[in-house]
C-alpha cells in the first residue's frame, strides 16, 4: 500500500489539458480541448485525497462514485474505472466534456479548498473516451419482460430513461421529432465542444441495449400520450421535450432580419450543417460583426461558433458582472481566449435598422449593481445617460426559453404556471404512467440533472409497473 | 429504406407538381390546415410544405409543391414514383378551427390554391354555405378544378390574362363574390402574402372575420428556433406551434414579406450552383 496523500505530497496543480492553440481552433470546428492520455490521467488520479466522507460524490446529481472511480484510473485498471462510471453515468464521454464541474463535484472538492480541485470531469472523460476507442460497453444479461415504454425526445433525459428501462428488461421506443436523436447535444452544443462521433458511440450503446429510435416523430401531433397509452400499447410514456421557444428582449428592431436566437443559428450550423453550405442546403446567416446577448452556456456557442465563420469581431452582451455569468468557467475561458469582446453591465435598449431590414447597430445601456434582487444577484441598473452604440450587422439572443407548448395544446398533460409540465417528487406527472423530466419540468438546466431526472423517471416506472431492481 | 415512398406523382404545369407520399399514420393524424417539413435527403434543407390532401384508406398525404428555389427544383426533378424522401414529419401546427360558419369564402392563389382545399372540404362537411375563388396566371396553370367545384357551391376561377374564368386578380373574384352575397361571414386566404394582404384589406371594411395561413421561413417546426415568428397585432407568434393561421387583419405582412429575404442571396447562390451541375455532363 503506498504512502497515505495529504494535501501536501499531491501534485500542487492541476494538470492542464493540452488544447489547440486558440488563433487556430478560432477558424476551426475541431475539438478545442485534447483529452488527456493516460500519463496525464494517472498524475491528474494522484491529486485525489480519497477523502472518506467524499464531498465530490454529494456534488455530483446524479452520484457517481467519485473516489472510486479515480482510484481505479490510479491502478491503471481503466476497464474498472468505467464499469463504476457506467453503474451510475451512461454517458461519461458526455458529462466529462460539458458538466459545470466548478459548481457540481469540483466545487466541492476537498483539495479544492486550499489548491485547485482535481479535474473530475476532465478524468471522467479520459475513461469515456477510452471505452469508445476500445469498443467497451456494459450490456448487461438483459432479462425481457412483457412492458412496452415509450420515450418521447432523445435529449439527454429521455437517453438516461431509456437506458434504464431497457435494462430493466422493456421494449422502449424513443420517439424524436428533428431526423437524427441527440436534443441539444446534437443541435445546440458545437463539435468543438462535443463531437458528433462521441454523441453518436454513445447513442450507439443504447441501440445496444435494445432501444429502438423513432426519428421524423412528432409527438402531440402525430400521435398523441394519450393515444400512446390506450391505443399503441405503451405501459408507461417518458416525456422529455426539452424546453425550446426562445426568448425575445423585446425592444425595437426585434424582428429586423439579423436578429435571431442562439437556437436558430446553432442548429442552422451544428445539426444541418450550414457551416458547409452550399455543400449542405440550409443557409446561416453570416456577421461581419456579431453581438451576441447573454452570458450562459448557449451565449457562448453562439459567439464561438460566429468566430469560426468569420466574423471580425464578436461582442458578448450582458447585463450583469463576469462574476454572474451562468455559462461553465472554462468556456467563457476560452471565449476570451479566441479573441470574443466582454462587455460586462451592459444592456441592449434598441436594435437599429440599417433601411432595408437588416440590422446596423445595437444600442445598448450601461448598468451598475444594485440590491441582490430574488435570485439572491445584485440586480443591475441602468446607468442614466450612459447610451451608446455597436456597430453590428447580427445580433444573437441567448437570453433564455420558456417552455415547448406542444404537449400542453395536444395533451391532458397538467401544467405549471410558467407552462412547463407538472410532476410530484417522483416525477410523475397528472397523467397515470405518464413521467416527466428534463428541461421540459425544470427549465433550461443542465445535461446531467437531465439525466438526472431521467434515471429518476427511470425508477419511478419501474415502481409503476412493479418491475423490481 | 423505403420509408415515406412516393406513390405517385402529377405534374400540374411547367412549375407546379404533386407528389402523393405514404404515411398511413399522419393519414390518420393530418387535420385541414396542418403542414410537414421535409428534408430531400441527408444533405438537404428542413422545408415546410402544407398538407393538401390526405387520404385514410391509401394511408397517403398530399403535397403540392411549386418550383421557385433550390429545393422544390430538385425535388421536382429527382423525386419520382417509388423513390423515397429522406425525412418528413408532421402534422405541424395547429389545425384549422372548423367552427360553424354559414356561408364561406376559400381564396386560394398560386402556391395556396392546393393548401387551401382541405379547408374548403372541411368547411362544406360542417355544412357551410362554401365560395372557391382561385387564382392562376392563365390557363393552363389550372389544376383540381373538378375537386374544388366538388367541394364548393360556387367557384369563381380568375386568370390574370383572362384566359379561363374571370380576367383579373382574385381580389377582383373576392368582389364579385361579396357584391353576389352580402352575407359572409369568414374568408380563408392562402398564398403569397402580398395576396393575403389584399384578401385581408378586401375584407376589412366588411369586418369578415379572414383567417390566413403564414408561411414564414422555419427550421425544426417545433417551437425550438423562433426563426417563424410573426407579428400578429400587438404579440409576436411562433407560426409553427402557434400557427400557421392567424387572423389577416392582425398580421403584419410587410414584416412578413421582409423577413421571407432573410436569406435570398445565399438562396440564389444554392440555386445557381445546383442548375450549373445539372447542366454538366
Ligand atoms: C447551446 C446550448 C449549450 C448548452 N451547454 C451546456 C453545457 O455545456 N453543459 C450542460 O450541462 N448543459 C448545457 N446546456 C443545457 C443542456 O443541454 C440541457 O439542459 C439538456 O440538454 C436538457 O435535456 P433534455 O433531455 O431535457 O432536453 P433536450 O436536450 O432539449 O432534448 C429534447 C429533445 O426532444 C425533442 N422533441 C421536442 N418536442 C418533441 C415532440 N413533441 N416529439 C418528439 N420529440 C420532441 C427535441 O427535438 C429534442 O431532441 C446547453 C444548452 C444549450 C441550448
Ligand atoms: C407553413 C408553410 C407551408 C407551405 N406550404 C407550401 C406548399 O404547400 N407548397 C409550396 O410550394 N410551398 C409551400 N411553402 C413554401 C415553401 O416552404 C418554400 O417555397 C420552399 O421552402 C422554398 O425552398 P427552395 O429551396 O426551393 O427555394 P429558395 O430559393 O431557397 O427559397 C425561395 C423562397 O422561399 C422561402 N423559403 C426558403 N426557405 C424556406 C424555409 N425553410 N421555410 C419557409 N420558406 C422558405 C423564402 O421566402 C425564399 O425566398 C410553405 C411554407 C410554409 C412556412
Ligand atoms: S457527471 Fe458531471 S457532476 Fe457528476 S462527476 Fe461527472 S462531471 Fe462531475
Ligand atoms: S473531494 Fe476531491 S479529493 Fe476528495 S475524494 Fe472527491 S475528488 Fe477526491
Ligand atoms: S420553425 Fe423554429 S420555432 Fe418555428
Ligand atoms: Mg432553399
Amino acid at each position: 500500500m503506498a504512502k497515505k496523500r495529504t494535501i501536501r505530497t499531491i501534485p500542487q496543480e492541476r494538470t492542464p489539458m493540452r488544447e489547440q492553440d486558440p488563433a487556430v481552433r478560432a477558424k476551426n470546428f475541431e475539438e478545442v480541448a485534447c483529452g488527456y492520455n493516460l500519463e496525464e490521467a494517472l498524475r491528474e488520479s494522484e491529486r485525489c485525497l480519497l477523502c472518506p466522507d467524499e464531498p465530490c460524490i454529494s456534488g455530483c446529481p446524479v452520484g457517481i462514485n467519485i473516489p472510486g472511480f479515480i482510484q481505479k484510473i490510479g491502478e491503471k485498471n481503466l476497464r474498472g474505472a468505467y464499469d463504476i462510471l457506467t453503474s451510475t453515468n451512461l454517458l461519461p464521454s458526455i458529462c466529462g466534456r460539458v458538466c459545470p464541474q466548478e459548481n457540481q463535484c469540483e466545487g466541492v472538492c476537498t483539495v479544492g479548498e486550499s489548491l485547485e480541485a482535481v479535474a473530475i470531469g476532465r478524468l471522467e472523460r479520459f475513461v469515456g473516451d477510452t471505452a469508445i476507442k476500445e469498443g467497451w460497453s456494459n450490456v448487461p444479461y438483459i432479462e425481457r419482460n412483457r412492458f412496452r415504454v415509450g420515450i418521447v425526445g432523445s435529449g439527454p433525459a429521455g437517453m438516461a430513461c431509456a437506458a434504464d428501462m431497457a435494462k430493466a428488461g422493456c421494449d422502449v421506443t424513443v420517439y424524436e421529432a428533428f431526423q437524427e436523436p441527440g436534443g441539444v447535444l446534437k443541435y445546440g452544443i458545437p463539435d468543438f465542444r462535443l463531437p458528433n462521433p462521441t454523441i453518436d458511440a454513445e447513442i450507439d450503446k443504447l441501440r445496444q441495449l435494445g432501444v429502438r429510435f423513432e426519428c421524423n416523430t412528432l409527438v402531440g401531433r402525430l400521435f398523441t400520450i394519450e393515444q400512446m397509452i390506450d391505443e399503441m400499447g405503451f405501459d408507461a410514456v417518458f416525456v422529455g421535450v426539452g424546453a425550446g421557444y426562445p426568448s425575445a428582449l423585446n425592444i425595437p428592431g426585434d424582428s429586423l432580419n439579423g436578429v435571431l436566437s442562439a437556437n436558430e443559428l446553432l442548429t442552422r450550423c451544428n445539426l444541418m450543417r450550414g457551416r458547409d453550405f452550399p455543400n449542405y442546403d440550409t443557409p446561416l446567416p453570416v456577421g461581419k460583426r456579431v453581438a451576441v446577448v447573454g452570458a450562459g452556456n448557449t451565449a457562448m456557442d453562439a459567439m464561438r461558433v460566429s468566430m469560426r465563420l468569420g466574423a471580425d469581431k464578436v461582442y458578448c452582451i450582458y447585463r450583469r458582472s463576469r462574476k454572474e455569468a451562468p455559462a461553465r468557467l472554462e468556456e467563457v475561458h476560452h471565449a476570451e481566449q479566441e479573441g470574443i469582446e466582454f462587455h460586462w453591465l451592459t444592456n441592449p435598449v434598441a436594435v437599429l435598422d440599417d433601411g432595408k431590414g437588416g440590422v446596423r447597430g445595437l444600442r445598448c445601456v450601461r448598468m451598475e449593481l444594485g440590491e441582490p434582487d430574488e435570485s439572491g444577484r445584485r440586480r443591475p441598473v441602468a446607468v442614466a445617460g450612459s447610451e451608446f452604440d455597436f456597430e453590428t450587422d447580427l445580433v444573437v439572443y441567448a437570453i433564455g426559453t420558456n417552455a415547448n407548448p406542444i404537449m400542453g395544446q395536444t395533451s391532458g398533460l397538467k401544467l405549471n404556471k410558467w407552462g412547463y409540465i407538472a410532476t410530484d417528487d417522483n416525477l410523475a406527472t397528472s397523467i397515470a404512467g405518464v413521467y416527466a423530466g428534463g428541461d421540459i419540468v425544470t427549465g433550461a438546466a443542465t445535461v446531467i440533472q437531465a439525466m438526472g431526472a431521467g434515471r429518476k423517471a427511470a425508477r419511478s416506472m419501474k415502481a409503476f409497473l412493479g418491475i423490481r431492481d | 429504406m423505403s420509408q415515406f415512398e412516393i406513390v405517385s406523382r402529377e405534374d400540374f404545369s411547367e412549375v407546379t407538381y404533386l407528389l402523393e407520399v405514404r404515411h398511413p399514420q399522419m393519414a390518420r393524424a393530418a387535420r385541414p390546415g396542418q403542414f410537414v417539413i421535409v428534408m430531400l435527403n441527408e444533405h438537404g434543407e428542413r422545408i415546410p410544405l402544407t398538407i393538401a390532401d390526405f387520404d385514410r384508406h391509401r394511408g397517403t398525404i398530399t403535397l403540392v409543391i411549386q418550383a421557385v428555389g433550390k429545393t422544390t427544383k430538385q425535388m421536382q426533378q429527382e423525386c419520382r414514383v417509388g423513390t423515397s424522401l429522406f425525412g418528413l414529419v408532421g402534422p405541424m401546427g395547429i389545425p384549422t378551427h372548423i367552427g360553424k360558419p354559414k356561408k364561406v369564402l376559400c381564396v386560394g392563389g398560386g402556391l395556396g390554391v392546393a393548401p387551401v382545399f382541405p379547408q374548403a372540404r372541411a368547411l362544406k362537411e360542417a355544412g357551410a354555405y362554401v365560395i372557391g375563388i382561385l387564382g392562376f396566371r392563365s390557363k393552363d396553370l389550372i389544376f383540381w378544378e373538378d375537386k374544388f367545384r366538388a367541394a364548393c357551391d360556387e367557384l369563381i376561377l380568375c386568370t390574370n390574362d383572362g384566359s379561363a374564368g374571370m380576367k383579373g386578380l382574385i381580389t377582383d373574384g373576392i368582389a364579385v363574390a361579396l357584391a353576389g352575397h352580402a352575407d359572409v361571414d369568414e374568408c380563408v386566404a392562402i398564398g403569397p402574402p402580398v395576396m393575403m394582404k389584399a384578401c385581408a384589406d378586401a375584407t376589412r371594411a366588411r369586418r369578415i372575420k379572414t383567417m390566413v395561413s403564414v408561411n414564414p421561413i422555419m427550421v425544426d417546426g417545433t417551437g425550438m428556433c423562433g426563426g417563424c415568428r410573426v407579428k400578429v397585432g400587438d404579440d409576436v407568434k411562433f407560426a409553427c406551434v402557434d400557427g400557421p393561421d392567424f387572423d389577416g387583419h392582425l398580421v403584419d405582412f410587410d414584416d412578413l414579406m421582409t423577413r421571407l429575404r432573410r436569406f435570398t442571396p445565399e438562396e440564389k447562390r444554392a440555386e445557381q450552383r445546383w442548375s450549373d451541375s445539372c447542366r454538366m455532363p
